[in-house]
């Protein structure tokens, strides 16, 4: 991993993105790291594109401003594709995550020219395979720590069993899906 | 705990260090020393002859200044009486007259 | 050792108060703050503390219970933003002119209209001249210490005064983070227990609190409330520095970040300061002698002490994140500037607008600004007395 990391997400209101980029400020700062996760501000309505933003790094974090030119863009919903420029001030050397269904030779058409890596998930497929309904935002959690290295899979393997414990202590049966999401998504972005 | 307050001693020449913060005044009764009787331009007068200490004019006096003893009214306190005239409206007997002046 | 944690602006806010533990909290919701007392009443509910909390229809209601709990004897305080300081608005100036020490945790957002949510400073600065201490923060760190302090400042015998900590709405209440928490028992004694010398529930000495004042009383009334306001400049470096021994950090009236031989430097209030820290070693790389000065304390003003952290630069940037509407400067730039002539520096002194209604503030701003402070030393670009960052023109 860089020195110091920025991700920005796009989703849609209700999708858990926001909830996505709180959870890995939350594993990254088990793991010792400085993070920050914040949405974009304002109010959240079901089903309007929303932003939210990481910044990872190894020392206290200071700025306090949206994020401009992220490393990272994960997509949470890739029908934003159409309406929003997912790729805008992207890193070349980083790379962008997107759920979708469609094989990637279809998606880099919609990303305006953008050189650097992408990388595909289909995020629904994981999540019906592992947690019978559609929640998004674990496999969308693994597929970035893994694309952009931000810590080893093991070790966040190990914190987000901890955080699931923690997290879903009254419906301890959920755990065990979400850990297989996890696993399943490090093996299904690509 | 802080002294009462001796409000006598706080008046319009006091310069602001005797003024206590945000004019907080300890100790409660201190408006008996504060005698508003002087701003009296009408002052009701009982007829005893009158009265049979029905006590509807005891409550309705905005000074408390119809005191009460063992069921029975006193004589108007007439350093607090400012002259509103509720008693002599309220008093069912004619007991109560208002007379121009102190 | 202090405990590592990672919350947002208004966890933070939420875990001071559960430490504090006051006697009474009554709130009404209104975002950004709403999270902070949802927080403290679920504190309430699981046991952890045994605050009162009173569920008001208002925030005229929340501030009005707040002073009525605090002149019965008990230390309270509330939370609010935005329209929700404006609807307690005539009670700030009474909770001052009565001298009740209540605290508000104020979440800052731009005062309505038109309608927004997101972070300014108007709401606070609006509520610069009613006789509230004011303390504001850059981060969470900062939003959680200043909450710590906060009572031990306002109940001082020689203050009492109401203090509230501002906190940027949104881009601090709602941004996770790193913070140190200090443990419960040190700050419990750090804080001790309120005792007033004297509250309207105290049997052996019956009092009134706030009575009416005409003229022959009211303004020494407001000479009492300034000596207050000068006292608690003392009070605040005091409690800091004890502040400092539980903690580990370091607070004043303001931060200074590489200032002492800055030629060229940023005034700046919030969470701005570091986004501009981060431009100042950006610009200190390429040579450029950048700093900033970062106020905390805006009520009491401590004029003299920042103007001779300011005097030896050759320009500042004086950021303000609320209109005043003078149609001259906003307020920090009109006090700042004023304070500049009382002191015989003579220097340039530019007021910038930044940040209104949420607008963002980047790095790549600061920097701009700074070029702009150069271009005017270098007598390259026409000095103007106020400017707009991120205005669309």
């Amino acid at each position: 991993m860089k020195k110091n990391i920025e991700i920005r997400w796009h989703g849609r209101g209700g999708q858990g993105t926001k909830t996505a980029a709180l959870l890995l400020a939350d594993v990254a700062f088990s793991t010792g790291m400085h993070v920050q996760g914040f949405p974009e501000y304002g109010p959240e309505r079901m089903g309007a594109p929303i932003t939210a933003y990481n910044r990872i790094g190894e020392s206290s974090i200071r700025v306090h401003s949206n994020i401009y030119e992220p490393d990272y863009v994960v997509v949470v919903d890739e029908t934003l594709l159409h309406s929003v420029d997912v790729t805008k001030g992207l890193s070349v050397e980083g790379g962008i995550v997107i759920n979708t269904t469609k094989p990637k030779e279809e998606i880099i058409p919609l990303l305006n020219g953008y050189e650097g890596n992408v990388y595909t998930i289909d995020a629904h497929y994981v999540s019906m395979q592992t947690l019978g309904r559609y929640f998004p935002n674990s496999p969308m959690l693994a597929a970035i720590v893994k694309v952009a290295d931000i810590m080893e899979q093991d070790v966040f393997l190990s914190h987000m069993e901890a955080s699931y414990q923690h997290k879903f202590a009254k419906k301890p049966e959920v755990i065990e899906g979400n850990m297989n999401a996890l696993k399943m998504a490090f093996q299904e972005v690509k | 705990m802080s002294k009462a307050t001796d409000i006598t001693k706080i008046n319009e020449h006091s310069p602001y260090y005797d003024i206590t913060p945000g004019n907080q005044i300890y100790g409660g009764g201190g408006s008996r020393r504060f005698n508003t009787g002087e701003w009296r331009t009408q002052t009701p007068v009982i007829d005893w002859d009158k009265c049979t200490h029905c006590l509807l004019c005891t409550p309705v006096c905005p000074d408390s200044s119809i005191p009460v003893s063992d069921g029975r009214r006193e004589d108007f306190d007439y350093d607090h009486c400012k002259g509103c005239g509720i008693c002599e409206k309220v008093c069912s007997f004619g007991a109560i007259t208002m007379k121009e002046g102190m | 050792m202090s405990i590592r944690e990672r919350m947002s602006g208004n966890e933070a806010a939420a875990y001071a108060i559960k430490q504090i533990n006051p006697d009474v909290m009554p709130a009404f919701p209104i975002t950004p703050s709403t999270e902070i007392p949802q927080m403290v009443s679920t504190f309430i509910a699981n046991g952890e503390i045994d605050t009162e909390f009173i569920p008001v229809e208002s925030e005229h209601s929340s501030m009005s219970a707040t002073m009525g709990a605090n002149a019965a004897g008990a230390r309270a305080l509330t939370a609010t933003s935005s329209c929700g300081l404006a609807y307690m608005w005539e009670l700030l100036y009474v909770a001052a002119s009565d001298r009740l020490p209540v605290v508000l945790a104020l979440v800052n957002r731009a005062l309505t209209g038109p309608i927004n949510i997101n972070c300014d400073h108007s709401d606070s600065m609006g509520a610069r001249d009613s006789g509230w201490i004011q303390i504001y923060a850059e981060n969470n760190q900062e939003a959680y210490d200043n909450l710590i302090q906060s009572f031990r400042i306002a109940e001082h015998p020689d203050v009492r005064l109401p203090l509230m900590t501002c906190q940027d709405g949104f881009i601090i209440s709602h941004a996770v983070e790193n913070i140190e928490l200090i443990e419960d028992d040190k700050v419990k004694s750090f804080v001790g227990e309120y005792t007033p010398e004297n509250y309207l529930l105290n049997p052996n000495m019956p009092m009134a609190v706030g009575p009416y004042a005409n003229s022959p009383f009211y303004m020494e009334t407001k000479m009492n409330q300034r000596l207050a306001m000068e006292n608690a400049k003392k009070v605040i470096l005091e409690v800091a520095e004890e502040f400092e021994q539980i903690s580990g950090r370091k607070y004043s009236f303001f931060e200074e970040y590489k200032l002492e031989d800055a030629d060229y430097a940023i005034v700046i209030i919030g969470s701005a300061a570091g986004t501009t820290k981060e431009a100042i070693d950006e610009l200190r790389e390429q040579g450029i002698k950048a700093g900033l000065l970062k106020i905390r304390v805006f009520r009491p003003f401590p004029d003299e002490a920042i103007v001779n952290a300011l005097k030896h630069v050759k320009a500042m940037a004086i950021m303000d994140r609320a209109e005043s509407f003078s149609a001259c400067g906003g307020p920090i730039g009109s006090e700042l500037k004023a304070a500049l002539f009382d002191f015989n520096v003579k220097t340039i002194a530019v007021n910038y607008f930044y940040g209104i209604g949420g607008r963002d503030y980047t790095v790549n701003d600061a920097k701009a600004i700074y070029q702009d402070l150069i271009n005017y030393v270098s007598g390259t670009a026409d000095i103007e007395n106020f400017k707009y960052i991120g205005l669309r023109k």
